[in-house]
């Protein structure tokens, strides 16, 4: 079968598009004209990866667990480094995810971004480019140029386009991420000394001297632990939040934090499996703490977006969990969450975007009574909150119970402490909604408030869609994870990794 | 069948959701009650097609829709699983729900939102059915947090009013709580058996009976572990003590939501579980023993509340909690038959009071306070008879149905002749007595006595609706019947009588027989009878071991709903002669001596004032979990500023510019500053070149050393 390079075109695209954005001009007087251009034709160049993103998808064969659309050309040719993408079962969801909410996010920007909307775009669509790199890389170098390079639109988008205290958050967020990143890179040149490859797909099938592997995975750690974020080195992520815009908090969300995630599958787990093993109690001891810590912070939180970033956090400790528990369904729970918090937490910024939007504020207090003028933003609303709350039939319910089940069958401990994240998931999520759509109306600026326009049906629509989806048939995702997910857990069935014993 | 039974509601909850708007309340009405009304019919077909066939294969089936969630080795379908019990539960719910449905076109005449409530109502009812048909643990979860989220949304249906938001918040949290256990239940029963299907655990539960397992550093009984946690999601459910506080706050909801959820069908649902899974709890003795306690306790502090509360909901509300706590200690001692059939009875007549409750407060404009009652039985003929019958039926007066199914339970733990059993026993009876005070003070601070309303709601009082009227009409007629008829079948002794037997010899042709072989005999004879297809068998059918077939399992010796046949004449008419005590108790305190109430509760001022404020559950729960929940929340909100935001990234990049400042102000510019530090360095240089060229010299002289030299000199 011969098919189209589609990854390069997919990364590329979106570059050439920004080129084009860039070239977009007009005469005095013509700005709106300018700006409606800009507009479409960042959107529709968005719609065009996507289209290809599913048309990769639907040529995807599920049952292969080796890496599929691999494309490799030398890059720098005497010292091994290439360029060399592919996708198999987990990387092709990111890529998919990535291509879904970029569309989303130019549509979520549409009315709200008023100055530099030329830049704005550009922006999107290097990050969109950076992103779809990243997921599709399958050179060590190759990823960490990608990995590091969505730093910089970001750190733009919310240094720009962002709230009042934007300039701290978005060198917290940028220095922040980057002191681990420079870490990693060193394990990544130690790993390219020691075996004289950067070709991830040989990383992988090589393994690594074990009295190395911890350094190495203590390098990695601290580039993906923040990333994440796992506590305690998550408060970057509260503060970016705040700061940025709905769309930059919707991609932030959505796709960044699962680099991090993405990253522990691709090099932690597969090609330090006893450095793995060893740190696992300390993970999981970490991933609950997540759980309870964010969700308590959550619980008191008087700001709407920081409420939604600390939920995040306790639910990519859900992912971490399911991650190093080394089993079938801990791994294929936490692609799962990853996923599924990709949506929902991204369409809960987009909601909470919708308010900020009509009411120039994000806090909750302010707010109540919406039900009244806004019947049908609180139906989607509760959609969303039942989502983040885990409630089966949503694909929050799917990645929670895997994890938990695969965290269950190797440490009780981290499984019973986790569960208890449903609990305080529900409170924290129940009052918010509770605060901001059910009760008394006593603000007469809410109660002018108007209902969700056609926009935004546009943009919730899709999401409602997907997220119910997966939860009643969570296969269409797990059928094509679980060949990749094997590969991982294969290392650890095999007699030679897990000589240091498994805990408990 | 079971396709028209399950899913018509979900039908009609999606029509009404989507297009509610174009079709106007009336149309919205219209689709929920006859989806509902046609499932429940669907339902009654399939409890005739499931228990009078005749063709004991049939007695259980799947339907399975499709795969839901595999990974891995697990492997979850969704799918319908139809026996008797599922059957029994379907009919249950969709009967009670249509009652309910058609009702609340009458009592919601007056709200905006009519059309909602009733798309609310159709979708609680479909996950309620998905509950109880599921045929793996991970979809009676679906169901099981579906209830609680349609149980949430209609306590919170009048979300403009505060009170009604917290109450629905308070079920919400207080059910997860129990989720909690349930889905680590779920969970712990995967690693043990697994598979999460109905059938595959229920068959290898007994393989299973010794094993045990170490769950958080303890060695415990494998088996003891997943029912432990599994009642623990029951405790939650079903407002047993420890998480109840949220039930009695839950008639914030419209009156018809408290009868559908709060009494007949979603807090039933911890009994339900219980019952599905009998055959892995009748290998954990020491849950069943836990769950007994709680059972009977539950019963007796719900009861003893009731008796003091004013609120009329309420007090059914806390009626409820009693009634389930009885279940729950029948399910402890293995009478399962006992607890589905009181779940049945209970259904009826406790929904019938809700809703005649509800007419009484339709009636009054909204007042719900008894004290603000009496005297009603004038005004509203057909509701006071109504309650009549209600309050007979929950005060077990026989031939009511509530008489029927206490005094087997009663009889059933009587006879587990345990510590726990005579617990529940002694328990249970008192509860009676009290059930009968409150239910009957009930009645009689309604509608008897002086009228004690203000004029003008006096003036609009009017008999309810016929929308109204006919659900209550059908209710009581369960009520009064449903215990009679279905005895037999639920609870039925195995001994029959000696025409039946003579039948079974014939079939068996067996010629010497003592007791025992007669039964076994029997048994064999019924199931022989539905293989040949003999329609003279028939009346065998609503025989118990025929009727629930496998799908509650008992083992033989655990059997104390056939040990209660044979307990003795007081213990079976304990009950009733308790009631007797209790209706005459609550009119000598309410009819006759209408003063003496007064003096009582002077009298008794510690008691009272404990259960007035309802043993104080409510009060403990705020100021120790509540509070330190919540202030360990703004404590780490704190903490994450001050502790991990100043140690780490805003520590690091001050502490950097600090010391950058620092370094930047040497470069001051004045001179002398300059002309120090270069001196002070200087200074520094030379002592580091001094030290380097001969390290003694800042040695300090040791007295020894020059004796030393001399002797080497020497």
């Amino acid at each position: 079968m011969n098919l189209p390079p589609v990854l390069s075109i997919m990364i590329f695209m979106p570059l050439i598009c920004a080129l084009m954005v860039g070239m977009v001009n007009g005469e005095k007087g013509d700005e709106l004209v300018v700006e409606k251009n800009i507009k479409h034709l960042s959107f529709f160049s968005s719609l065009f990866v996507l289209a290809f993103a599913i048309f990769m998808y639907y040529h995807f064969d599920p049952a292969d667990a080796s890496f599929q659309f691999v494309e490799k050309h030398s890059w720098f040719g005497d010292v091994g480094i290439s360029y060399h993408l592919g996708v198999d079962g987990i990387s092709i969801y990111f890529i998919l995810l990535s291509a879904f909410l970029t569309p989303v996010c130019v549509l979520a920007s549409w009315n709200s971004i008023k100055t530099c909307i030329k830049e704005y775009m550009i922006a999107f669509l290097v990050l969109e480019s950076f992103m779809i790199g990243a997921f599709s890389a399958l050179d060590s170098i190759l990823f960490y140029v990608f990995f590091e390079g969505v730093l910089l639109p970001m750190f733009l988008i919310i240094g720009i386009w962002g709230g009042g205290r934007r300039i701290y958050a978005s060198y917290k967020f940028f220095l922040y991420t980057l002191l681990g990143s420079v870490l990693m890179l060193l394990a990544l040149l130690t790993l390219y000394i020691q075996s004289g490859t950067t070709d991830i797909t040989v990383l992988m099938a090589q393994p690594v001297v074990p009295s190395l592997q911890k350094w190495l995975w203590l390098a990695f750690f601290a580039s993906f632990a923040v990333k994440l974020p796992m506590w305690p080195v998550h408060t970057w992520l509260p503060d970016a939040h705040v700061e940025a815009p709905t769309a930059g908090s919707v991609i932030l969300a959505g796709v960044l934090l699962k680099m991090g995630g993405y990253g522990f599958l691709r090099f932690s787990l597969p090609m330090l499996p006893d450095a793995s093993l060893y740190f696992a109690p300390f993970i999981m001891t970490l991933s609950v703490m997540a759980i309870i810590y964010a969700s308590l912070v959550a619980l008191v939180q008087e700001d709407m977006k920081r409420l939604v970033a600390y939920s995040s956090v306790a639910h990519m400790g859900f992912v971490t969990l399911g991650l190093f528990s080394f089993t079938t369904q801990g791994i294929e729970g936490a692609v799962f969450q990853m996923l599924s918090h990709g949506l929902i937490s991204a369409a809960l910024f987009l909601c909470v975007g919708v308010l900020y939007d009509r009411l120039h504020t994000r806090e909750i207090g302010r707010f109540g009574g919406l039900v009244k003028n806004m019947p049908n933003f609180a139906v989607v609303f509760m959609v969303f909150t039942l989502g983040a709350v885990g409630l089966p039939g949503t694909s929050g319910f799917i990645g929670e119970f895997l994890t938990l089940l695969g965290a269950y069958s190797t440490n009780t401990y981290a499984a019973v402490f986790a569960a208890s994240g449903l609990v305080l998931g529900a409170a924290y999520m129940l009052l918010f909604y509770r605060r901001i759509v059910f009760g008394p109306q006593d603000n007469q600026d809410v109660a002018n408030m108007e209902d969700i326009n056609i926009y935004e049906k546009i943009i919730f629509v899709p999401l409602i869609i997907m997220v119910l989806y997966l939860g009643l048939f969570p296969n269409v995702v797990l059928d094509r994870v679980s060949p990749a997910a094997a590969n991982i857990v294969e290392v650890y069935n095999s007699p030679a990794t897990g000589e240091e014993s498994k805990e408990q | 069948m079971e396709m028209i039974a399950v899913f018509a509601p979900l039908a009609a909850f999606i029509v009404a959701g989507l297009f509610g708007k174009p079709l106007g309340d009336k149309g919205v009405q219209f689709i929920t009650c006859a989806s509902v009304i046609l499932a429940a019919f669907a339902s009654i077909s399939l409890f005739f097609q499931i228990n009078i066939n005749e063709n004991m294969v049939d007695k259980s089936y799947t339907s399975v829709l499709g795969q839901w969630i595999s990974s891995g080795d697990l492997s979850v379908q969704w799918a319908l699983r139809i026996d008797s019990l599922s059957v029994v539960m379907m009919c249950v719910v969709n009967i009670i729900s249509s009652c309910v449905h058609v009702y609340s076109i009458g009592y919601m005449k007056d709200d905006p939102a009519k059309g909602r409530f009733m798309a609310y109502l159709s979708l609680f009812t479909f996950t309620m059915l998905m509950l109880v048909t599921a045929d793996n643990a991970l979809q009676m979860f679906f169901g099981w947090e579906g209830v609680g989220l349609s149980s949430y949304l209609l306590i919170g249906f009048w979300n403009h009013k505060h009170s009604a938001n917290t109450a629905a918040f308070k079920a919400f949290i207080m059910n997860r709580i129990g989720d909690f256990g349930l889905i680590l239940g779920i969970i712990a029963l995967f690693v043990t058996f697994g598979t999460l299907d109905f059938t595959q655990i229920f068959e290898s539960a007994g393989k299973h009976a010794q094993d045990t397992y170490v769950f958080m550093g303890m060695e415990v009984h494998t088996l003891t572990l997943i029912c432990l946690l599994l009642f623990m999601g029951a405790v939650g459910k079903s407002a047993q003590l420890g998480l109840h506080t949220w039930l009695p706050d839950a008639m914030e909801g419209p009156t018809p939501v408290s009868a559908l959820i709060h009494a007949a069908t979603m807090v039933t649902a911890g009994v339900f579980l219980i019952a599905r899974f009998s055959p892995v709890f009748e290998y954990a003795p020491f849950a069943l023993m836990i769950i007994t306690v709680f059972g009977a306790t539950t019963a007796f502090i719900a009861a003893s509340i009731a008796m003091v509360q004013f609120d009329i909901k309420r007090v059914i509300a806390y009626s409820t909690m009693s009634q389930l706590g009885y279940m729950f200690f029948a399910l402890g001692v293995s009478a399962y038959g006992a607890a589905m059939f009181h779940l049945m009875t209970h259904a009826f007549f406790n929904t019938l009071l809700f809703l005649g409750a509800g007419s009484v407060i339709h009636a009054l404009s909204g007042e719900q306070d008894m004290r603000n009652m009496g005297g009603l039985h004038e005004k509203l003929p057909l509701t006071y008879a109504f309650m009549f019958v209600g309050c007979l039926a929950l005060t077990g007066i026989w031939p009511f149905s509530g008489f029927y199914s206490k005094d087997i339970i009663l009889g059933s733990v009587w006879s587990d002749h345990s510590w726990f059993g005579n617990y529940a026993y002694w328990l249970g009876v008192v509860t009676a007595l009290m059930t009968a005070f409150y239910s009957w003070r009930l009645l009689f601070m309604t509608f008897y006595g002086s009228s004690r309303t203000r004029s003008e709601v006096m003036e609009l009082v009017h008999d309810a609706p016929s929308t109204m009227k006919i659900p209550l009409l059908v209710l009581s007629t369960g009520a009064i019947l449903a215990g009679g008829i279905f005895y037999g079948a639920f609870v039925g002794s195995h001994e029959v009588s000696p025409a039946k037997i003579e039948v079974a010899i014939e079939q068996q042709h067996v010629e010497d027989l003592n007791k025992e072989d007669i039964q076994k005999a029997l048994i064999k004879a019924v199931e022989q009878a539905h293989e040949t297809r003999d329609e003279n068998q028939y009346i065998n059918m609503w025989s118990r071991p025929y009727f629930w077939h496998d799908a509650i399992y008992v083992s033989p010796e655990n059997d104390t709903v056939e040990a209660a046949h044979h307990a003795p004449f007081w213990v079976k008419q304990m009950p009733l002669l308790m009631g007797i005590i209790g209706i005459m108790l609550a009119y000598f305190l309410y009819i006759v001596r209408d003063d003496v109430p007064l003096i009582l509760v002077s009298k008794t001022k510690p008691i009272y004032t404990l259960l007035k404020n309802n043993w104080f559950f409510d009060n403990v729960y705020n100021s120790v979990f509540v509070r330190s929940t919540l202030s360990l929340g703004w404590f780490f909100n704190r903490a994450d500023k001050g502790t991990i935001d100043a140690a780490g990234p805003d520590g690091c990049a001050g502490f950097t510019c600090r010391f950058a400042n620092n370094i930047s102000n040497f470069q001051n510019g004045f001179v002398c500053r300059y002309a120090l530090v270069m001196i002070v360095f200087l200074i520094c240089l030379i002592s580091w070149f001094v030290y380097k060229a001969d390290p003694s010299f800042y040695k300090p002289k040791v007295m020894s050393e020059p004796f030393t030299t001399q002797e080497t000199v020497q």
